[in-house]
């Protein structure tokens, strides 16, 4: 609490009252006052939740600021939330990326404004209420609630192919939930009719139900991740989508299905965790390397962006499936750091499109020479996504390489290739657009970044290098719950 | 017993009777124009129900007319419910019928009737009362549907409808009249008795029971008895459409508890296996034929399929959880549908049907608040959070994981997921596509303030759907299970 305000459910709700106030801005005509209420929204939506961050105690792995009422008493379902040292970063790169996609569709978007601002905010509030919810009905309300904003972003403001890939991208997740559900209930009656997720922790299960709960919870969060092989629905999802929508998908929502294994899969079912952990191993480590061979051919900038989202959350399922501090730590570091790198990557192809119209690679060539500002912010970008030391790409996939030797040589080997590969695919891609002669008339015509576009890439750049030279202020707060957390999966939970 | 006491449980169902024969003859001294007086004499006789069917609730079950008769609260609640379903039918559809001439007397005398047989369905606690209100309703919906008689379509769907609907009430009655021959009695309580002492032919049960369970099944539309329920929604006026879909499904869910739970309780282990077949093969064939329908009115015919079929999981699943998810599902099923005829109706004017899936095409551009309330039910139908369709099915769910059958609950799912495409294409249409018309939407303001609340009250119950959940479990507790 602080000033007697619950900070998570301000932090949930006031970018969805906001949301609500942009859309009931109507039509275009005010688009204007949609953008600035938007604008305004977002920001405090960011403000409010700085204090989990100051208010955070870092010498416990209990949730804080947990909040809890009787929800649906008859199912006895709570609204109960709260945040340890695995969520709470989360929550803050959901909020401190929404003033960003605001910003980033100021000008492009023309068409049906408020609905467009409306849909990022009301997004926002509902997935920090996924990373906040400790009631697994909670959480998959939530869960599932973020799938409709995002389902009408691509579908409406998309590109070409945008109605196909809405589709794919709203059922693939549908089937992964709803088996995800029925282990949710299954759960509750296993456990005595109580649907919080803390309970969960403690329920005893032989391995066949461990196995098969795994699996259901596997389906829910490896398409969200998204793992090898249920991967395809995202270069579809975020070639067509608009670039805040790409920016939403690859920062948080991938961020979603590894936060579920975190508190889904290991603590709920450990032993099949460990017993299947192989399997997850395999996966991550394909999806790090032909991933990334499958990056390196791609034609389509936002194409290459989403197959090098896949490949670095690899390293993600990677760094959680090796069970070790080492890894899971590098796990939450890469994920926080792809939110920042990945977004703003996605944002500077947003900055070609918005002028050129086109994400093909080959349309491009000198770049340079007409935006030499906007050349030195990719190269930092692209520089952050090859894992280059001094930024926050580095730090998280040399703690999951360092933890992946603890675990076997061979995993580290063939995870550290992708330092290889990533530097080859990005930097090829850098090359291609930005340096050389100036490829056409079109490319000659460019402008540089305005005042606006400049701000948001000046936020990220110094995050991303500030998170790769000093990455402390975001690895201490995780201690205490990521240790707490291998504690408990070490235990095993048959009866 | 005296008269009066005797009498009361029945008191909103001899109102109505009164009413109707009120109304039949008041009507016929009222020109087209003042036609407005009945619609306003109907929906006060709906009031006046409501009330006395409030004021005669009794704690506990009573039992009236030699236990040919039963108010309890889950006969209250759903009459209830029935109440508000026809008003609000009455609302959507007093435009629609305008334009086409059917803003009758005869349509609103016909309603009410409807209404009396579904009252004598929930509240019936005997073979022949439950017949008797079965046969009420359907005979009243058959002319309903065949009211637009220059319609070769309509015409078509009654003639259907009235062939396979007595074709089923046959099969009920031949069923019926087995068990009556196996147990010597036609009331439910004493049926159950006879049953559970043992001296009944087990043989003749079981047969009497396939045809009780078929006619039950030709009348609530699930596979293999479903061929009436698409042709029937489709041709049926889309008034008359959104009263067979939405009201009687109540007094059907009352009929079936009644029969099954209450008269056929020792058989249990016979009618749950037949009904999870019923089930399987509805979701499985309504789910994936509406994905070929173009029409909205057929594809929300084929989807009734499905949902009826996923109903039927709670049904089956047994118990307080069983039950109550089974009502609670009914409920919210009658509350989308007739949110989404209500929007096919307020979309169409005069010598234009907003039927097909087409005619939703761009909505999003013509009217963002229709689509907005549009894409509340649709995700409603497919059961995605926050709308209360999800908790209809989550109850359902938790009902079948209860009884350890796991795998009829992932096939339910999957099911559910094939039926999501369908829901999500409608959304597709409205928001993702251009409009093929810029007509503008000309709707009665009554009519869309009934359509708001209908959705946002979608929305608003998945928030808070505790409440309703609740009333739905403690109706059935006292009313299935206690004795």
């Amino acid at each position: 609490m602080i000033f007697g305000l619950p900070v998570i459910s301000v932090a949930i709700w006031l970018p969805i009252i906001f949301g609500i106030l942009v859309l009931a801005t109507g039509d275009d005509k005010n688009a204007p006052l949609a953008r600035i209420l938007a604008l305004v929204g977002s920001i405090l939506g960011f403000l409010v939740t700085i204090p989990l961050y100051t208010g955070f105690a870092h010498d416990t792995s209990q949730m804080q600021f947990v909040e809890l009422h009787n929800w649906i008493a008859r199912f006895n379902i709570h609204y109960h939330l709260g945040v340890d040292g695995i969520s709470v970063l989360f929550i803050l790169l959901t909020s401190f990326f929404t003033p960003i996609v605001v910003l980033a569709g100021w000008q492009v978007i023309e068409k049906r404004v408020a609905q467009y601002m409306a849909a990022f905010l009301i997004m926002s509030g509902v997935m920090i209420g996924v990373f906040a919810a400790l009631d697994a009905i909670l959480f998959y309300v939530f869960w599932e609630a973020m799938l409709i904003p995002m389902f009408l972003i691509i579908g409406i403001w998309g590109g070409q192919n945008r109605v196909y890939a809405a589709v794919k991208f709203f059922l693939y997740t549908l089937l992964g939930s709803l088996l995800m559900l029925v282990a949710l209930i299954y759960l509750y009656n296993q456990s005595g009719g109580s649907f919080s997720i803390l309970d969960f922790h403690h329920v005893a299960l032989p391995m066949s139900a461990q196995v098969l709960i795994f699996i259901a919870f596997f389906f829910a969060f490896a398409v969200k991740v998204p793992m090898f092989p249920v991967h395809t629905w995202l270069p579809d999802a975020h070639v067509e989508a608009p670039t805040g929508g790409s920016v939403i998908l690859a920062a948080i929502m991938l961020k979603v299905g590894a936060y579920g294994f975190l508190r889904f899969s290991l603590p709920i079912v450990p032993d099949a965790s460990h017993k299947l952990a192989g399997m997850m191993i395999a996966l991550s480590l394909i999806a790090v390397v032909y991933i990334g061979l499958v990056a390196l051919i791609q034609s389509d900038m936002k194409k290459l962006v989403a197959y090098s989202s896949i490949s670095h959350m690899g390293f993600v399922t990677l760094g959680i499936f090796i069970f070790n501090a080492y890894g899971m730590e590098g796990a939450l570091l890469q994920m926080i750091s792809h939110g920042f790198v990945s977004g703003a990557l996605f944002l500077c192809v947003g900055v070609l499109y918005d002028r050129m119209h086109s994400r093909n690679i080959a349309d491009y060539g000198g770049v340079a020479n007409r935006m030499p500002v906007f050349a030195a912010f990719f190269m930092l970008f692209a520089m952050a996504n090859s894992g280059l030391p001094g930024t926050s790409g580095f730090v998280g996939e040399f703690t999951v390489i360092l933890g992946a030797m603890k675990a076997n040589f061979w995993y580290a080997f063939a995870a550290a290739t992708t330092l290889v590969f990533g530097a080859a695919y990005t930097l090829w891609m850098y090359k291609r657009v930005i340096f050389g002669a100036v490829a056409n008339p079109h490319v000659a015509e460019l402008t540089d970044m305005n005042l606006r576009e400049k701000t948001i890439f000046t936020i990220l750049a110094i995050t991303v290098l500030g998170m790769g030279l000093y990455p402390l202020p975001f690895s201490e707060i995780m201690h205490a719950s990521v240790n707490d957390l291998l504690v408990h999966v070490a235990h095993s939970k048959l009866p | 017993m005296n008269l009066i006491t005797n009498l009361m449980p029945a008191g909103a169902e001899i109102f109505l009777l009164v009413m109707v024969s009120v109304i039949l003859i008041a009507d016929l001294l009222i020109k087209q124009s003042g036609r407005l007086v009945t619609y306003m004499l109907v929906q006060l006789t709906l009031l006046g129900c409501s009330l006395l069917t409030v004021g005669t609730h009794e704690n506990g079950v009573i039992h009236a007319f030699n236990n040919m008769y039963v108010d309890d609260l889950m006969s209250d609640v759903l009459k209830l419910l029935t109440y508000l379903a026809m008003s609000m039918v009455l609302v959507y559809s007093r435009q629609y019928l305008t334009v086409r001439g059917l803003f009758s007397g005869e349509f609103m005398a016909l309603a009410l009737f409807a209404m009396l047989g579904m009252m004598v369905m929930i509240s019936a606690n005997h073979f022949l009362t439950l017949y008797l209100g079965l046969e009420l309703l359907s005979l009243s919906l058959y002319a309903m549907v065949a009211l637009q008689r220059d319609s070769a379509v309509a015409t078509e769907a009654a003639m259907k409808y009235f062939i396979l609907g007595a074709l089923a009430s046959g099969l009920l009655l031949y069923g019926m009249s087995m068990l009556y021959g196996a147990t010597g009695s036609l009331e439910l309580g004493a049926v159950a008795n006879a049953i559970q002492s043992g001296t009944a032919d087990k043989n003749l049960l079981v047969f009497g029971l396939v045809f009780v369970v078929s006619g039950l099944a030709f009348k609530l539309g699930v596979v293999p008895f479903h061929m009436w329920v698409p042709d029937v929604y489709h041709g049926a006026p889309t008034a008359m459409t959104m009263l067979i879909g939405s009201a009687p499904k109540l007094a059907a869910f009352a009929f079936v508890a009644r029969i099954l739970v209450e008269g056929l309780q020792p058989l249990v282990q016979h009618w749950s296996g037949m009904l999870i077949i019923l089930a399987i093969a509805s979701m499985a064939l309504g789910n994936i034929t509406a994905i070929a329908q173009t029409n909205l009115k057929r594809m929300l015919a084929y989807s009734t399929i499905a949902h009826m079929g996923f109903m039927l999981l709670g049904l089956l699943s047994g118990g307080i959880e069983g039950y109550g998810a089974a009502m609670f599902y009914t409920v919210i099923y009658v509350l989308m549908s007739l949110g989404a005829f209500g929007m096919i109706m307020l979309l169409s004017r005069e010598g234009f049907e907003a039927d097909t899936i087409n005619d939703f095409k761009g909505l999003n551009q013509r009217s963002p608040w229709l689509a907005f309330l549009m894409l509340l039910l649709m995700f409603s139908m497919a059961g995605v959070p926050p709308t209360v369709g999800f908790y209809a099915k989550f109850s359902v769910l938790n009902a079948v994981v209860q009884t350890g059958h796991i795998w009829l609950a992932v096939v339910a799912v999957l099911f559910s997921l094939i039926g999501a495409f369908y829901y999500l294409r409608i959304v597709k249409l409205m928001y993702f596509d251009t409009p093929e018309s810029h007509t503008p939407i000309a709707v009665g303001s009554d009519a869309v303030l009934l359509l708001s609340i209908n959705s946002l009250g979608v929305l608003l119950l998945g928030l808070l759907p505790g409440a309703l959940m609740s009333v739905c479990a403690v109706a059935v507790q006292q009313s299935l299970l206690l004795h």
